[in-house]
């Protein structure tokens, strides 16, 4: 073998094996105790002692903390010059090594007992489509909160920058886009988060109960309960439940908004990172590198659009979308959505507030057709039942009566559709439930896609979906015109599909 | 098809050959359903009463599905390759058009099945950076899909940029 050529000086020398931090071996088993609590309880307190649930109990403890000493002894990280190398996994060992130079963004997250014990959990993300899930992120789950820091910014600045950056103060707290204004909380109740948390809390336990065969009629006050239903007519049962769910769900969305929310911080870093750290129990820090941002998605669910406020999502490669890691900005004034779309954009005028061009009319009716056939078949179904096996007649003519519902929340999609193109973004919205205005960079289209079903082709119309790395991979423009969707295409990419035009 | 429509179909068409391919692989598909419904017939005590519906709806279904899908699809699946795009048409009653810069092209590949095998049939997968899934050209010749790669290949490598 010849002589290699000298190799070139680290900027930062290749450090050994590390491993997470030691106190990992009680933060994990605490991090998931403090999930399997109810569970717990409900084993040794509910019900009967006896012995196979504290056997059954104690086992379960012993095995998460005998779990979290093998998974810290078997995690081991390095950070070298130019990769990041993690090898895991107790059962299934797992090498995973990310190019530094691919990191995009980098997510740092404390769950409670990691907080206790002054640590916090770093994701890395890189720009690459995952094969598998989590093929393109590395997690190092943790080490303590300054070395997080670091890491977050070592990851974050590119070799040619460093000299730079590590010039400025290490606690750079960067430019505020956003900060949480107390009166946000108002948009809590508007959010489903509430009632979904009363659902899952409901189901939990009624599952639990079931499970570990609880007698509910054994407590008082639910007995009570019970007894007071059974012997109320309807008309008052019915009022007086609703009453008492949306107020428990208010109540349970502004807990929600408190315990994501608290402390909402937006920001723009030196080192050309977008910021955003929330979190009263669990704290988040997500960075992203702006360079890598291809546009922002305002969301307005029904409720949310009616009380004026909105939510904003980042689109950009290298955030796994799970677990809200892009979102921007927490249910707050559209006004103010507005207006931090363009900041984090760096550009003058929200694209999310331009004018959007309507689609044609035969869009219209599709959108109707397509909210009402689905109720119409309910009631066929429902109908067919009563006839066929006895269900009781008012369930279609209920469906009946939400046929007018299904007509307005047709008219409404079709009110939500819409495009447009500014300078350097594609805007698209639809939707009326959950309502989306996605601006998309132009230049981060990579190409295009456009279906027509057999009813799309003869309404003249047709979905277009502009293709992307960043978010969710595509973004549809639901049922444009024949004309202006080509039109659109050759505008927003020039000198791509005109050559295929006639 | 409305008047406004000014996009033209790509050049090229696919293999004949690709009919027989579609045209086996669904009456592979619907000879499989028809065995099932054979087997419960044959070995269940009690075969349930719809089951003789089911079958028969399956086979009209089958034979219909062989008999038009092949041809439609020889019509609708084209593509053609420029100096700086890939354009492609595929699909029978819903219709897909992809469009993609070389200069965002990934990686080019071709994949052959058992069936794509005996027939001398190939597909090209064209893979941008995108989660959308790539641009398929299905049932293309063997060695007009060698050529097809080889051309991409080149014009790709010869494009900078990180396709992103």
């Amino acid at each position: 073998m010849t002589a290699l050529p000298a190799a070139p000086e680290f900027v930062e020398a290749a450090p050994e094996w590390g491993r997470l931090n030691p106190r990992m071996i009680v933060v994990r088993p605490l991090n998931e105790l403090i999930g399997l609590l109810p569970v717990l309880v409900g084993l040794i307190f509910l019900g009967n002692v006896e012995t196979w649930r504290i056997v059954t109990s104690v086992g379960l403890v012993a095995l998460i903390v005998t779990f979290g000493l093998l998974s810290w002894l078997t995690t081991k990280y390095r950070i070298t010059d130019t990769h990041v190398e993690l090898h895991k996994g107790v059962v299934f060992r797992q090498r995973r090594s990310i190019p530094r130079d691919r990191v995009r963004t980098v997510d740092l997250t404390a769950k409670l007992g990691h907080r206790l014990f002054g640590l916090a959990a770093v994701r890395v993300g890189t720009g690459q489509q995952e094969r598998s899930p989590g093929e393109g992120t590395v997690v190092l789950d943790a080490v303590t909160a300054a070395e997080a820091d670091r890491l977050r910014q070592a990851f974050l600045h590119r070799p040619t920058t460093q000299v730079a950056v590590e010039a400025e103060a290490t606690e750079d707290e960067g430019v505020p886009i956003a900060g949480l204004d107390t009166r946000w909380y108002r948009y809590a109740p508007l959010t489903l988060s509430g009632f979904l948390t009363i659902g899952i809390t409901f189901g939990f336990i009624a599952n639990f109960a079931n499970e570990w065969d609880f007698r509910f009629s054994e407590v008082g006050a639910i007995r009570e309960g019970f007894g007071w239903i059974s012997q109320t007519d309807w008309g008052t049962v019915v009022p007086v439940t609703a009453g008492a769910v949306a107020v428990l769900s208010v109540f349970a969305s502004l807990a929600n908004y408190l315990l994501q929310n608290h402390n909402f911080r937006l920001t723009r870093q030196a080192d050309g990172t977008v910021r955003v750290r929330r979190g009263l129990l669990t704290t988040r820090s997500v960075s992203i590198e702006e360079k890598r941002l291809r546009g922002a998605a305002l969301h307005e669910p029904l409720l949310l659009r009616a009380g004026g406020g909105a939510r904003l999502t980042a689109i950009t490669t290298g955030l796994n979308r799970a677990g809200g890691s892009s979102l921007l900005l927490p249910p707050a004034p559209r006004a103010e959505a507005d207006r931090v779309c363009a900041d984090v954009l760096a550009i003058d005028q929200p694209p999310t507030s331009t004018p959007l061009t309507t689609h044609p009319p035969r869009a219209r009716a599709r959108r109707i057709v397509r909210a009402v056939v689905p109720n119409l078949l309910l009631v066929v179904v429902l109908a067919v039942l009563d006839t066929a096996a006895g269900w009781p007649m008012w369930t279609w003519l209920a469906a009946i009566a939400l046929l007018p519902l299904s007509v307005l929340l047709g008219l409404s999609r079709y009110a939500s559709l819409g495009h447009a193109l500014t300078d350097r973004y594609l805007v698209s919205r639809s939707g009326s439930l959950d309502r989306r205005t996605v601006a998309l960079q132009r230049t981060g289209v990579l190409g295009w896609k456009l279906t027509r079903t057999v009813f799309q082709r003869r309404a003249g119309v047709f979905t277009l979906t502009a293709v992307t790395a960043a978010g969710s991979g595509g973004y549809h423009v639901i049922d444009i015109g024949d004309q202006q969707g080509l039109d659109l295409v050759d505008e927003a990419v020039p000198d791509l599909i005109g050559q295929f035009l006639r | 098809m409305s008047a406004e429509w000014r996009l033209r179909a790509p050049a090229n068409l696919v293999s004949r050959r690709a009919i027989v391919q579609w045209a086996l692989r669904a009456g592979l598909f619907w000879v499989f359903v028809l065995a099932v419904h054979g087997g419960i017939a044959l070995f269940s005590d009690e075969p349930p009463g719809w089951l003789r519906y089911t079958a028969i709806g399956a086979a009209v279904v089958g034979v219909v599905h062989v008999a038009v899908m092949p041809q439609w699809r020889y019509r609708v699946h084209r593509w053609e390759t420029t100096a700086d795009a890939v354009f492609t048409r595929s699909g029978w009653v819903t219709q897909e058009w992809r469009l993609a810069p070389i200069s965002r092209i990934q990686t080019v590949d071709t994949g052959r099945g058992p069936l794509q095998q005996l027939l001398k049939l190939s597909t090209v997968t064209i893979t941008t950076a995108s989660a959308q899934g790539p641009l398929k050209i299905d049932g293309l010749d063997a060695t007009v899909a060698a050529k097809v790669v080889d051309e991409l290949s080149a014009t790709t490598q010869a494009t900078p940029g990180d396709a992103t």
